[in-house]
């Protein structure tokens, strides 16, 4: 009885196994990059009704994150500005500009603008601002460098997951107080010896941390 | 669970002491074959379905659809439309999205306000706790206050001025009450008919209104009784005056038939004061003492050291005989014609009474007649209370409510007097006495106009409906039992449109424009000496407006004469349903689930019938009973009630609603169809149909395994045993542990949280469960889902009797998750969604919960509640109901497994306010939703690892104990035994 398979089949089934595995790990990052992006959100601009740039306010101009999220060191939402606080400066700088349109509109008329939501977590997560504020985790380690998007996207996944990458060991997260607002602050070569003595200094539970209960309710 | 009971062998199984110790229901003492079927079912919630034959085809069919689903959702994320977020244009100063605000206010119930904060999400009323600084409240709720949130947003509540049952409008209304108005020229024909009116402003506007129209008459409808204690102190004192009690000083105190801290003007206050006296850690603390002579359970009888059931008349003799032992000329000593009531007791109460002049209190039901509540008034006298422990007032209202004052109404309506009838936040057509046919008298007025919360009966049989706002929509003010005045601040603009009670006052005076912030501010405004605007804004903020306590009168009790007992074979008694009231709160879903505190009895009333008298009548618990009285019948199904008074029915009023709202109508029946006058109380008859109905009662539901005598889950001593031995068997019951555990132990090094819950001042009130479900978004389920075992409330109030059937002891314990260190729960579970956390808690995980349902098997305090059905409003289907949703607790769907969670939002929010301030949380500063609400502090809460807080101390009595600790649970939850202080001369009742 004749071969079945030719010799020169063998170099065909080797190309076959190696080309497998390729598509196996391209279809794996693919997914990954569709999880991350699409699913996720990450790194996608989202649109909002008036185009508000942060890289111009907290970039170039250098407003400090507070000046319009009032609330992130007191309570867990860090709190999207009234019409108000737009209009505490554009009643007076770059009036009538058609940028400033929509905002100008909702003074008027005094209806609130609807922004889009950009970082929503589900229901059942109990997700506090200043629980990490005052414990020394940067706006930046979460939000990335707000100050050079020209739009707003998110810069993390967000998922649990990622989420316990901190709680289970946030030395490797925690910078001093005074950096906290800081967006461009890179973290030090020693940060795991100085995130061990600031996680002492600022009394963070790491036994609490990954514990259910701090986040679910 | 209808069971046919044989009553007199239940008696004779008790007698021959093989009967329990402890017993929690007439069918468990019987103990016959059905009752061992129900029992063996242990989970009878989750037998239910598997016994509604779902064929094996039809369940393939529900699998293959429910998985090929749940494959589909597992694809991606859903994306829904974006969220938007949207910030306020002008951001009030005070709102911090996210932080509560609380606003000091009232409630008022059956006219007396009590003080409340209500938690406010910007803008959007969630909870309501109580007001620390009113003297009405002390910080404290009723189940009603805790409810009447979820009535601010009942869909069913009328949203249009409505004339024959067409939409109209508000001005169209005042145009016809402006005609009658005009027409009748002095105001002859014009009545109006309110509840007792204790606001201010609305009794200077109707002062303002009968002086305009001289010939008007204004008529009170008294649904609690009110009427009763002023005609009562009228008799002993010559003016009606309101009594008031301060029973923190009170070392004995006696009830006749009042239930003081379930349904009395100030109940709240009492029930603070009275627990106080009442709490008991170590062997020299001191008790107070107190009697209570009832014709049926009252809470305050739960926790009472002599309770006695008697029938009125018979406490009537019993209060006569007391007042004559005492000294008081009241002439011959009555003979007694009903010798149920032990001699020894009356003996006791007089020996004890005797030796407390000063320092006793005397209680008595507005219910009773006037001359026996003379009687009362006057012991109370002639002890030197009066100016101690209790007080004579000033009545808050702006006029006195009387006891006749429907029976005039009616009968000018049948003699064609009344041509215009303007009904203010009153159902009469629902709560008026058949048997003096006011809906038939209502034929004939000519203009009636209703203006309630709900289009109800009485709406449907007026010309004119006019929508009501809720106490949280509006402006106002009320006066608490001492007079106390509140000015009440709403919370929200009107929801669902409505107007207050002043705007029609104001309206019906020719002002139809004016705004209740105007009406109420031009009433303070020329009252107030000094600046008003720092009166205003104090007054407001504060929740009580100072100095405005009513005046405390002198009195002299000149009632003398001892009254004559009416005797029957057997009386019925009307009483409020201690949930819904007279009705007004029937479409309340929350009230409706709560369990009644005595016969545990869910979305229904019943004919409550002492054991003697189902012997005698040959009933059983679910048997339908024809009720009559004079002319009048009813048919109502039967509930056997241990500690009834023989003789007695008792009949809840507030059912039997027809147009009460989806929730609240056609639900039970309602008494008033048998009542033959304004009287409490009316002699009857009684016969046995032979049909049966199906009653649902939460009795048996989620028992724990072997009753008190097997298992000490229920621990008693008297206060003697106590003083001599404190660890008196009575209290500690020493278990064997099994030396070895499974679970390894684990060192708290944080806070360990724990609670304590004193069996002593627990009164089963059920504020707490009402409570408990409002902080925790708790659905609701329905009577069908209750009687499987579904309800879902965390937390309950197990009822537990001992003693005879006649007349038990009875001991109220609520049952939460305890928090076991070492909890059986956590090691069943399959996916780890019950775990436990690093200070304690037993933390459930909904979103791991697959709803196997290990771990509810695995409980042996049957706390867990699992969602059968999809009993939340989901999002997409929600009505107005869902925005009193606590935001800081997740809404559980469909198949998941929740229980008492000790509060952990409040825990986490306290751990979080500590943290940012860089300290650790002190002492008090987490107060779950429970604790917050127990009128009588039975419930502490706090950190077992702060040597300094208040619960450490609790936990250090010998009287502290945990269930099951033979299991080697570990329970954080514990409960003080309790201590009965009876007097020692006293036999049993």
């Amino acid at each position: 009885m004749s071969q079945i398979f030719p010799p020169n089949s063998n170099g065909l089934i080797r190309w076959l196994l190696i080309g497998g595995v390729v598509f196996f790990i391209l279809l794996v990052s693919a997914l990954v990059m569709v999880a991350r992006t699409r699913n996720n959100q990450v790194g996608m601009p989202v649109s909002q009704p008036v185009e508000f740039k942060h890289s111009l306010h907290a970039g170039e101009l250098g407003l400090d994150c507070r000046f319009c999220h009032t609330s992130v060191e007191v309570e867990a939402s860090a709190g999207i500005p009234p019409v108000e606080t737009c209009m505490g400066c554009h009643s007076q700088i770059r009036v009538g500009a058609p940028e400033l349109a929509g905002v100008q509109a909702a003074w008027d008329s005094d209806t609130p603008i609807e922004w889009n939501r950009v970082h929503d977590l589900p229901n059942y997560v109990f997700f506090n601002h200043s629980a990490h504020i005052n414990s020394g985790v940067g706006c930046s380690s979460c939000h990335g460098q707000v100050d050079e998007m020209a739009g707003i996207w998110k810069a993390e996944t967000m998922t649990m997951g990622w989420c316990l990458d901190c709680h289970r060991a946030p030395e490797t997260q925690v910078r001093p107080l005074s950096e906290v607002f800081n967006l461009s602050y890179q973290p030090p070569s020693n940060q795991l010896e100085l995130g061990a003595e600031l996680v002492a200094e600022y009394h963070i539970n790491s036994e609490l941390l990954p514990q259910c209960s701090t986040c679910h309710r | 669970m209808n069971q046919s009971l044989d009553i007199k062998s239940l008696r004779h199984q008790l007698d021959s002491k093989q009967g329990k110790e402890f017993w929690r229901s007439l069918e468990e003492l019987g103990d016959n074959p059905e009752f061992q079927e129900y029992l063996h079912k242990e989970f009878p919630r989750q037998a239910a379905p598997l016994e509604s034959a779902v064929d094996r085809r039809g369940f393939l069919k529900f699998l293959g659809a429910s998985l090929a689903l749940a494959g589909l959702t597992a694809c991606a994320r859903p994306l829904s439309a974006a969220e938007k977020v949207v910030p306020y244009v002008r951001q009030p100063e005070e709102i911090i999205p996210g932080r509560p605000l609380f606003f000091a206010s009232a409630i008022s119930q059956g006219g007396y306000a009590e003080g409340v904060l209500v938690e406010s999400h910007q803008g959007r009323p969630t909870k309501i706790e109580g007001n620390p600084d009113h003297p009405a409240s002390l910080g404290k709720t009723s189940a009603v206050t805790q409810a009447s949130i979820l009535g601010l947003y009942d869909p069913d509540r009328s949203r249009s001025v409505l004339q024959q049952g067409s939409e109209s409008t508000w001005e169209a209304f005042t145009q016809a009450a402006a005609t009658a108005l005009e027409e009748s020229g002095d105001g002859t024909g014009i009545r109006l008919v309110t509840e007792p009116i204790t606001s201010p402003t609305l009794a200077s506007q109707i002062r303002a209104f009968l002086a305009e129209y001289p010939q008007a008459t204004w008529h009170q409808l008294d649904s609690f009784g009110t009427a009763g204690i002023y005609a009562g102190t009228e008799l002993a004192f010559g003016q009606p005056l309101m009594p008031t009690y301060n029973l923190a000083e009170a070392d004995v105190i006696v009830s006749f038939d009042a239930d003081f801290m379930g349904d009395y003007p100030g109940k709240l206050r009492y029930s603070v004061d009275a627990s106080s006296r009442r709490r008991i850690r170590n062997a020299d603390d001191g008790m107070s003492r107190m009697y209570v002579f009832e014709s049926t359970p009252s809470i305050a009888g739960a926790i009472a050291d002599h309770r006695v059931p008697a029938r009125p008349s018979t406490i009537i003799e019993v209060m006569a005989q007391i007042a004559i032992g005492l000294g008081i000329p009241l002439g011959a000593v009555p003979v007694r014609t009903d010798a149920s009531v032990d001699q020894s007791i009356i003996d006791a109460a007089i020996a004890d009474l005797d030796a407390n002049r000063g320092s006793s209190a005397i209680f008595v039901g507005q219910y009773l007649p006037p001359e026996a509540q003379a009687i009362a008034h006057g012991i109370n006298d002639w002890l030197g209370n009066v100016g101690s422990t209790v007080e004579y007032r000033q009545p808050p209202e702006g006029r006195p409510v009387e006891t006749d004052e429907l029976d005039t109404l009616v009968s000018a309506m049948q003699a064609d007097e009344v041509t215009a009838l303007f009904m203010l936040d009153v159902n009469p057509v629902h709560t008026a006495p058949a048997g003096l046919g006011f809906t038939e008298a209502l034929a004939r007025v000519p203009l009636k106009a209703h203006i309630g919360l709900y289009a109800d009966e009485t709406a449907q049989s007026s010309d004119w409906h006019v929508p009501l706002a809720h106490y949280l929509e509006t402006w106002g003010d009320a006066r608490a039992y001492d007079g106390t005045t509140t000015i009440t601040q709403p919370l929200i603009n009107p929801f669902y449109g409505g107007f207050s009670g002043s705007q029609v006052l104001a309206a019906l005076l020719g002002n139809t424009e004016a705004s209740s912030y105007r009406l109420l501010a031009d009433y303070w405004q020329a009252r107030v000496e000094g600046q008003f605007s720092s009166f205003w804004r104090e007054s407001v903020y504060q929740g009580i407006v100072p100095g405005t306590q009513s005046p405390v009168e002198s009195v002299e009790a000149t009632w003398q004469s001892a009254p004559v007992a009416q005797l029957s074979d057997l009386v019925v008694n009307f009483r409020p349903d201690p949930s819904i009231g007279d009705g007004r709160w029937a479409n309340n879903g929350w009230l409706q689930e709560v369990p009644n505190p005595f016969t545990k009895l869910v979305w229904d009333n019943a004919a409550l019938v002492s054991a003697a008298t189902a012997e005698e009548y040959g009933l059983s618990n679910g048997d339908v009973v024809t009720i009559s009285t004079d002319s009048l019948e009813i048919e109502a199904p039967a509930w056997i009630l241990p500690g009834q008074a023989a003789g007695v029915i008792t009949l809840h009023l507030g059912y039997g609603r027809e147009f009460a709202g989806r929730v609240g109508s056609d639900i039970g029946f309602n008494p008033n169809r048998v009542r033959p006058g304004s009287a409490w109380t009316a002699a009857a008859t009684m016969s046995k149909t032979g049909t049966t109905y199906q009653l649902v009662s939460t009795q048996m539901h989620h028992a724990l395994e072997g009753t008190g005598d097997q298992r000490h889950i229920v621990r008693r001593g008297t206060l003697e045993e106590f003083q001599a031995e404190p660890e008196h068997p009575g209290f500690v019951h020493p278990v064997p542990h099994h030396e070895s555990d499974l679970f390894p132990d684990y060192e708290y090094n944080s806070y360990k949280w724990g609670m304590v819950i004193d069996m002593n001042v627990c009164t089963g009130c059920n504020a707490c469960v009402v409570a408990c479900q409002s902080e925790n978004n708790i659905p609701i389920v329905g009577k069908d889902q209750v009687a499987v075992g579904r309800e879902m409330q965390w937390l309950r109030i197990d009822n537990y009797y001992s003693g005879s059937i006649d007349n038990p002891e009875y001991y109220h314990q609520p049952m939460l998750c305890q928090h076991c260190e070492k909890a059986p729960c956590e090691p069943v579970c399959p996916v780890g969604a019950t775990v436990h956390d690093h200070e304690g808690l037993n933390v459930m995980v909904y979103n791991r919960c697959v709803g196997t349902r290990y771990c509810s098997n695995n409980c042996p305090f049957k706390v867990r509640r699992f969602n059968y059905l999809q009993y939340a409003e989901l999002s997409d289907t929600a009505t107005e109901l869902s925005m009193a949703s606590n935001p800081d607790v997740t809404v559980r769907s469909r198949g998941v497994m929740e229980k008492c969670t000790y509060c952990t939002q409040r825990i986490s929010s306290a751990r979080i306010t500590a943290s940012n301030e860089n300290r650790t949380i002190r002492d008090g500063e987490v107060i779950t939703a429970c604790q917050a609400a127990c009128p009588t502090n039975a419930i502490v809460f706090g950190d077992l690892n702060n040597p300094d807080s208040e619960i450490v101390n609790h936990k250090a009595s010998p009287l502290n104990y945990t269930l099951f600790e033979e299991l080697n649970l570990y329970a954080r939850t514990s409960y003080v035994a309790r201590v009965h202080n009876r007097n020692p001369e006293a036999g049993e009742a």
